[in-house]
Order: C-alpha cells, then sequence, then structure tokens
C-alpha cells in the first residue's frame, strides 16, 4: 500500500475545531486536490501529513509506513509554501542545493541534480538569481524544484497559486499538471479555486468546516454532487426554492411545475431545493412540453464565448447559458415573458441535506 | 481516544506545548534564559538597586538638603531651560529635515542624509571639540560673537549647541521612515479636495506621525536631560553658572561629596525612570501601524 | 505651475519647498558640515606631520590603544550577548520577560554619569561584591574591568534592539521549508536564520563599537583619569582641553573622528547590502 492514506485524524486549535475526523487516500502516483472554502481546514490538514503539525487524533501513512509520529525533517516529503518561503540569501541554485546538502551529497552529484531540476523548471540562465531578482512565477518554480530535489516521497503543495495573477496562474498550473504526468510522484494540493482543482487533479478531496464534504474524480464532483454545499461549491448553479406535491414540483410564485420521481426512502411532499446549472437552463419562447415554469427575461449579458441570460422564476432568480449561435438565432428581449426548461437538475430537501438524493437524469430536450 | 505520543529526546516541534516530558531541547532553552537573565541582572538590575539603597541609607532629610541647595537647584534649572530649548528647536527643525529628505529630490539627499546620523557616532568630547573651535573666540564664527562681546563657549549658549548637536538626530531618525513609507497619496488626496499645503500638513500629516514624533521627541528628552560630554567640555562646569545637573554629579563626585553626588543622581535616576516608561508607551503604540 | 518650465529647474519648485529646504541645509551645515570642517582645518594646521606625532606621544597612543582594544573585546561580548537575549524575549516565554523588555532601554534612558555612580555603589570597595572581589585581587572600580562594565551597560541594547525587530518578524515560512528538506536544528539556525539576521547583528554591532569608542561619563565616573592604566580616549582628550593642550587634543580627536565617519559609512553599506535581498 504506496501513497498517502489519512485516518481520522483530527485536530483543535484551544476550543476551535480545525480537522474533524479527516480520512482519506491518494494512490500512488495520483495529484489530489485538497479543495474547500477559506477557513475549512485545508491547509490544516496538509500541514498534519507534512508533520508541521501534530493532530490530536488519527494516523498519517506515507508509502505505507506510519508517521504520525514522526517529524517533517524525517519523512522526506517535498512541500511548497503558499508564499514560497525561499532563502532569501541563497540564489536559485543554492536554494535548491540545499535539501541535497543536508543529505551531505557529494558535490558532483548536488551539482547535477540542480542542473537537471533547473533544466526541468526551465528556469535555464537563472540560477544566480536571488528571489528578489525573480517574477511571482519563477520564484515559484524554485520553490518546486527545491522540494523536488531530494527525491521526496510525496509532494504537498500548500495553494501553490495563491500569490500570482490570472495569466500566470493558468500558465503554472498546467504545467504543473505536465510535470506531474512525467515524473509520477504522489502528489496533494491545497486549493480554494475549484477552477483550478478541476483542472489538474486526478481526484478531489472536498472539505467544509474540517469534514470531508465529498471524494471524487473533477467529473464526479461536478454532475453528482452528493450535497449542496458540493452543488455550489464546485461550478456555478442556481439555487431554486420550491416544494414537491406528489409527483410534481413547484416553484413559488412561478407558473408550471417539473415532473418528480421519488425513489425508495424519498420524501413524497414538502419544502426542497431545486439545484440547476445554468448550462442546463433551456429557454424557449413555446409552452410545449410538461415541465416548462414560466419566466421573465431580466438581463441579458454578454461573456465573449457565450451569453449569460438572467430570468425571473417566480420569486427566484436563475441564471442559464446560451451559447453565441443560438443567442443570436433567438434573439432574446430583456423583459419577454419565456419558458424554462431544466435539461438536468437535482432535488435535495430543504437543508440541502446528504442523503435525500434524488436526480433526474436527461430527460428533456429544447424545443424551438 | 487519545492518541500516546512518544518523542525521542531530540525531537522539536516547535508548535506541540502539550508534552509532559522534559526533553534535552527545552534543557538547553531553560540555561539560555536563565543565562541572560543572569547578565542582565549583573549589568542593569542590582546597579539600579544600589543607587537607591545608598541613598536612602542616609535618610530622606539628608537627600532633600542636598537637593535644596542654591547650586543645586541653579543645575537643575538649567538642565530644564535646556532641555526645553533643544527638544523644541529639534522637533521643529527635525520635522522640517525629514519631510525634506521624504518629500524632495536634490543632489546631495543621500549624503546630507547620512551626515544626520554623526552625532551618535561621534565621542560627546570629540563634538564639544568641535564646537570649542568653530564658536571660542578665535573660531570662525565664534570671533565675530567675541567682537560683539557675546560669550558662547563657557556659556549657556555653547551649551545650548552642544546639547541639539548631540540630540539631533532622534526626531528626524523617528519620522523619516514613516513619512517615506505613507502619507504621500493621503497628502494628495488633500490637495485635490483643496487644502493648503499647511493645512495639510497640520490636518493629515502630523496626526499620521503623531507617535513616532512623541517617541523621538521623548527619546529627545532622555539624551538632553543625560548630556555630559559635549556640555563639559563646552561650559567650563562653572557652578552657578553653567553647571547642569549631570556636571554637578561629576563635580560633586571628584570633590568627594558623595552624598550630594548621589541624591542630585537619584533625582535624575527617578526621571529616567519616568521617562523610560514613556518610551515604552511610545515605542508601542508608534508600532501599531 | 507653468508646465513648461525644466523639470527640477529652480523656479519650478514651489517657494514653501524652497524655504523648507534652505532652513534644512542652514541647519545642517551649521551644526554637522562646520563643525566637522572646522575641526579638520584646525587639526590640519600644523601639518600631518605634526598630527601624526600629537597622536605617537606615549600617552595618546596608549589611550588609543586602550580604547580600541576595549571596544572590540565589547564588539565580541555585544555580539554574543545581544543576539542571545533577541532570541529569548522574541522565542520563549517566561515570567517577567515583559519587565526585562523594558528594561532593555534603560541605558538609553539614563544619564552616563548615573551609570558610573551605579556602578561604583554596586562594585565599589565598599559595597558586598566589590569588597568580595578585592579580597580576591580583582579591583573593579579604578580599573579596567570597571570600564568593561560601564562599556557593557552603556552598549548593551544596540544589538537586541537591531536584532529584535528583524527577528520578530521573520517569517517561520523559511524554517518550516528547511525543515521539510530535512535540515536539523542547528542547520536551520547557522544556514536560514543567522544569515537573514546578519545585517540587523552588523549593524547594532558597529553602534555599539562607536558608541563604546566615544563614551565618557560613565567611564570617568567609574575608572577615573588614570594615565597608562584606565585613561580611555575620550578621558585624555579631555584632559588635554582642561589643560589647553589644544594640538594633542586634536590629535586623537581626530583618529576618533575617522572612526566614527568610517562607521557611518559602514553602516551605510550594510542597509545597501541587506536591502539587496529584501525588495
Amino acid at each position: 500500500m504506496s501513497g498517502i492514506r489519512v485516518e481520522q485524524v483530527s485536530k483543535n486549535f484551544k476550543d476551535f475545531t480545525a480537522v474533524d475526523d479527516v480520512g482519506f487516500e491518494v494512490k500512488e502516483g495520483e495529484l489530489a486536490a485538497l479543495l474547500g472554502p477559506s477557513g475549512s481546514g485545508k491547509s490544516t490538514i496538509l500541514r498534519i501529513i507534512a508533520g508541521l503539525e501534530k493532530p490530536d487524533r488519527g494516523q498519517i501513512y506515507l508509502t505505507g509506513q506510519d508517521v504520525t509520529t514522526q517529524s517533517a525533517r524525517k519523512r522526506n516529503i517535498g512541500f511548497v509554501f503558499q508564499h514560497y518561503a525561499l532563502f532569501k540569501h541563497m540564489t536559485a541554485e543554492k536554494n535548491i542545493a540545499f535539501g541535497l546538502e543536508v543529505k551531505k551529497k557529494s558535490k558532483k552529484e548536488i551539482k547535477k541534480k540542480v542542473a537537471e531540476l533547473i533544466d526541468l523548471v526551465k528556469l535555464n540562465g537563472y540560477n544566480h538569481h536571488y528571489p528578489t531578482q525573480l517574477s511571482g512565477g519563477q520564484r515559484q518554480r524554485v520553490a518546486l524544484a527545491r522540494a523536488l530535489a531530494p527525491e521526496p516521497r510525496v509532494l504537498l503543495l500548500d495553494e501553490p497559486f495563491g500569490s500570482l495573477d490570472a495569466k500566470v496562474r493558468k500558465n503554472l498550473a498546467q504545467w504543473i499538471r505536465d510535470l506531474h504526468k512525467r515524473i509520477h510522484v504522489t502528489g496533494i494540493f491545497v486549493t480554494h479555486d475549484q477552477d483550478e482543482a478541476m483542472e489538474i487533479a486526478d481526484k478531489i478531496i472536498l472539505i467544509n468546516r474540517g469534514r470531508v464534504e465529498q471524494i471524487g474524480t473533477p467529473q464526479e464532483i461536478y454532475e453528482s454532487p452528493h450535497s449542496k454545499f458540493v452543488a455550489s461549491f464546485v461550478g456555478n448553479v442556481n439555487v431554486i426554492d420550491s416544494f414537491i406535491e406528489q409527483d410534481s414540483i413547484f416553484i413559488n410564485g412561478a407558473a408550471g411545475s417539473i415532473p418528480y420521481h421519488a425513489s425508495e426512502g424519498d420524501e413524497e411532499s414538502g419544502n426542497a431545493v431545486l439545484l440547476v446549472r445554468p448550462e442546463e437552463v433551456s429557454i424557449s419562447r413555446q409552452n410545449c412540453k410538461k415541465g416548462s415554469i414560466e419566466g421573465v427575461i431580466t438581463g441579458l449579458y454578454y461573456r465573449g464565448s457565450y451569453y449569460e441570460i438572467h430570468l425571473d422564476v417566480g420569486d427566484n432568480r436563475i441564471k442559464s447559458i446560451v451559447n453565441k449561435d443560438e443567442y443570436l438565432r433567438l434573439q432574446w428581449q430583456e423583459g419577454e415573458r419565456v419558458y424554462a426548461y431544466f435539461k438536468y437538475y437535482k432535488v435535495f430537501d430543504a437543508s440541502g441535506g446528504f442523503h435525500k438524493v434524488h436526480a433526474m437524469l436527461k430527460q428533456y430536450g429544447y424545443i424551438e | 481516544m487519545r492518541l500516546k505520543q512518544t518523542f525521542s529526546s531530540g525531537e522539536l516541534t516547535s508548535l506541540y506545548y502539550k508534552h509532559k516530558w522534559i526533553s534535552r531541547e527545552t534543557m538547553g532553552r531553560w540555561l539560555l534564559v536563565g543565562a541572560v537573565l543572569l547578565w542582565f541582572s549583573l549589568l542593569v538590575l542590582f546597579p539600579l538597586w544600589g543607587i537607591v539603597e545608598e541613598t536612602v541609607k542616609k535618610g530622606v532629610t539628608i537627600f532633600i538638603s542636598n537637593i535644596n541647595t542654591p547650586s543645586s537647584l541653579h543645575a537643575f534649572w538649567l538642565t530644564l531651560v535646556i532641555t526645553l530649548f533643544a527638544v523644541v528647536l529639534n522637533t521643529i527643525l527635525g520635522t522640517i529635515l525629514a519631510v525634506v529628505f521624504a518629500r524632495q529630490t536634490f543632489k546631495g539627499k543621500l549624503f546630507m542624509e547620512s551626515l544626520i546620523d554623526l552625532p551618535f557616532a561621534v565621542s560627546p568630547v570629540v563634538a564639544g571639540l568641535m564646537f570649542i573651535i568653530l564658536f571660542g573666540p578665535n573660531g570662525w564664527i565664534g570671533s565675530w560673537f567675541n567682537a560683539m562681546n557675546i560669550k558662547i563657549i563657557y556659556a549657556l549658549p555653547g551649551m545650548m549647541i552642544a546639547t541639539l548637536f548631540v540630540t539631533l538626530p532622534f526626531v528626524v531618525r523617528e519620522i523619516l521612515p514613516v513619512l517615506r513609507e505613507f502619507g504621500r497619496e493621503q497628502e494628495e488626496a488633500a490637495a485635490t479636495l483643496g487644502a493648503s499645503r499647511w493645512n495639510t500638513f497640520w490636518r493629515v500629516t502630523l496626526p499620521s506621525i503623531k507617535w513616532g514624533l512623541a517617541y523621538g521627541i521623548t527619546l529627545t528628552i532622555a539624551r538632553s536631560i543625560g548630556e555630559f560630554g559635549a556640555v563639559l567640555v563646552v561650559s567650563g562646569s562653572i557652578i552657578n553658572k553653567t553647571q547642569t545637573a549631570t556636571l554637578r554629579i561629576h563635580d560633586q563626585f571628584t570633590d568627594f561629596n558623595y552624598t550630594g553626588a548621589f541624591s542630585a543622581a537619584l533625582v535624575l535616576a527617578i526621571l529616567s525612570f519616568i521617562i523610560l516608561n514613556f518610551i515604552q508607551y511610545l515605542y508601542q503604540k508608534k508600532e501599531v501601524i | 505651475m507653468n508646465t513648461k518650465q525644466k523639470r527640477g529647474s529652480f523656479l519650478s519648485i514651489p517657494k514653501g519647498d524652497l524655504v523648507l529646504r534652505s532652513l534644512s541645509f542652514f541647519y545642517i551645515g551649521l551644526l554637522i558640515i562646520l563643525p566637522l570642517l572646522a575641526i579638520t582645518t584646525e587639526s590640519f594646521k600644523g601639518g600631518f606631520a605634526n598630527l601624526l606625532k600629537q597622536i605617537s606621544l606615549p600617552q595618546a597612543l596608549f589611550s588609543l590603544k586602550l580604547t580600541f582594544l576595549l571596544a572590540v573585546i565589547m564588539l565580541v561580548i555585544n555580539i554574543i550577548t545581544g543576539t542571545a537575549t533577541a532570541w529569548v524575549l522574541v522565542r520563549y516565554r517566561f515570567p517577567f520577560k515583559k519587565v526585562m523588555d523594558a528594561l532593555i532601554d534603560i541605558p538609553f534612558a539614563i544619564p552616563t554619569v548615573v551609570t558610573g555612580m551605579m556602578l561604583v555603589v554596586l562594585y565599589g570597595p565598599k559595597s558586598v561584591v566589590g569588597s568580595f572581589l578585592d579580597a580576591h585581587g580583582i579591583e573593579v572600580i579604578y580599573n579596567k574591568p570597571g570600564i568593561i562594565l560601564a562599556l557593557a551597560f552603556v552598549t548593551f541594547p544596540f544589538v537586541v534592539r537591531s536584532v529584535q525587530p528583524v527577528l520578530m518578524e521573520m517569517d517561520k515560512d523559511m524554517e518550516e521549508a528547511a525543515q521539510t528538506l530535512g535540515a536539523s536544528r542547528f542547520t536551520i539556525f547557522s544556514r536560514v536564520i543567522l544569515p537573514t539576521l546578519l545585517p540587523a547583528i552588523l549593524t547594532g554591532a558597529a553602534l555599539s563599537f562607536s558608541r563604546a569608542l566615544g563614551e565618557f561619563g560613565s567611564i570617568v565616573i567609574v575608572a577615573g583619569n588614570i594615565p597608562f592604566k584606565t585613561q580611555v580616549s575620550s578621558v585624555y582628550i579631555y584632559g588635554e582641553i582642561e589643560s589647553a593642550n589644544m594640538q594633542s587634543a586634536l590629535g586623537t580627536a581626530v583618529v576618533l573622528l575617522t572612526c566614527s565617519l568610517l562607521i557611518l559609512i559602514l553602516l551605510n553599506y550594510i542597509q545597501r547590502w541587506s536591502n539587496k535581498y529584501e525588495a
């Protein structure tokens, strides 16, 4: 059993529970994202795995070995800090060489390895630059090379893209993805940016308030969220207050209804929350099929590659995404009365709860 | 289920403070703290206690009678006057200097800035010597005043100038970095709102540096009260004429009037403590940016 | 303001600024530049050879040697104790820490003569400690150990107060990074922490050295004015002034002054060097 395994880890700071019974596994060679809002405890979990914090309860296994009581310096991990933590008084080269010098490797070996890494992170020519002479993205790469130099069994990154601007971030993220494909080290990175997580992680571990919300591939998380939190955190989603009666879902203040098929154990009636992604909201001028809801267009926004349409549906305001062709073809106007169809939607009980999941598969196409 | 944690003696965890075993590392820590405390006590605490003890030993009445003599009172008065002068002048000019250095650019600015630190680096006796040469009866400037029969050296003016010199850097050094880092944008905002430059300074700039300013002024006061070497050289230490409190202490001591010396010293020591408190308080205040 | 005027030209500067600038020039000129010029010209009046002669007078030479020796000793002591004290104050918790932190500034607040008095009281022949040492042949007052004590007192805060803020602001990040890379406590201290602190330590050391060179008040009280025994340069200069031997006073004064200026330049360099890493 290799890779990283976290078992029932908890950590309290004074009277605040930062990490509450967290457990997950990252297989060898996988790159996982610890995703969650600020203050959710994800950085703490990462630091516990690294050995920079000790858990109050639980175990950490690295490549099958129980390292819970081991100090950070003995765990042979690579850690990239949010603000890089480069040694300011050392050149890029010396920074990268540090871990090897600590291991007392020969000068020749160190020189070779450092040169390899400089090449790997594409910083050729910057060997003798000090951190203050490097850009954010470059510092990031030095930090990465430094962490990789002693050939750690595991790579941990704490908000690696947090301090960079958008363009650099995108490039770097993709670059780390490629790097990971090449060197196959088991890795976890912490982020609050779900786009990043979706883009480069093999597996996403969603954390909220110190607890694991859901674990899965980006696709699983996006398509099959287990709770309202997950659905609204990852990707955009319309949250609509509704209520269920028998086999229909009604939205307050709007005419029309949506079909509802209860499964074993689901509620038959009561208040509910309807979750629909903007791209699954279809708009038509005709009320032809069962399952349409009446609404009024309140705004049309150009977004470059698509249009965003805001609708008032009963007491709710929802968003729809429509591609350029369709938009130009249909020529929507503000104030128009239209019919909205939800191609794919999920219904949760009113608290957005975890266990009353009921998903409707794609059933309705859209009508002209 | 509480996890039982065991550590080998060399293990470090800077963040885990619940363990009950005393590791080698903790013992080393306490040793260091102990050594530092010992050094500190030897150097500061014991001597401080000693002076209190010495003066109180002879009784409070003797202490008061020593302070109450005309020459003693005159010495304290002189110190007060000179200090006031130095504080007022160096506060105003120190602020001007800081504003000029922070907001204006001109050739030789860097050079002039480093000159400001000179009073810190120079021995007070050497400083006094410089002023004797410059302001003495045969000096470049002194000869003018001599012709008009105004005495600078061996008189109050000389002492004031010497004190000005040694206390020059304090205010400037305190507010210059603050002005450099902050305030330009606020001043510009004030300008766009139509405020005059004086108004801007008084209502926008000054409040932002007030704690640093207070801290600098306090240091100036402390230094001015305690100034000895430069003033000694420049004044001739003439009792009842050019003898400040510190000069008096020295004078009494070398005349073997120990009680007189200690009494005056105690007054200054108490004053220093009060000032020290202000120094501490203001330091905290000014650092809260 | 006329925008057609050349940037930086005399007329384009607002009148108020000009007034302030002139005042500044005047003040610095009167109090710093002029005195420096005066003393330099006066010392070289008799020629460079004469200056050397003044410095090589046996008494002058001895005082200079003594002064520098003591300053160097203090330098070493202060670097060690100052850094240790700063470390303890920033990193550890112990009873009375706040009190101690406040008291570190005492040498800045107390007049030097009062310092001298305190040391006499505590370590003079009549005191408990003094008589004890005396019995063992160690004379503190009116002897070199007394000077060392006085210097230790007045120069103590420099390194501490210079290192403290840097230590407080230091990101724990770098230390943790070194930990993850497998470094021992000692390695972290010597290769990560110390280099970061070096500019601050050197600045404090330079300031304390310069203070030790020039210290007068406390030494005069504690060690008196015994030529060839406890007479440091500042005291020697004072004695020469009192005896109206201006030339010999100037000779030694010039040496001290040159050192002061050199230290100022050094401080400047240290500042610029550390900025290289901090931008």
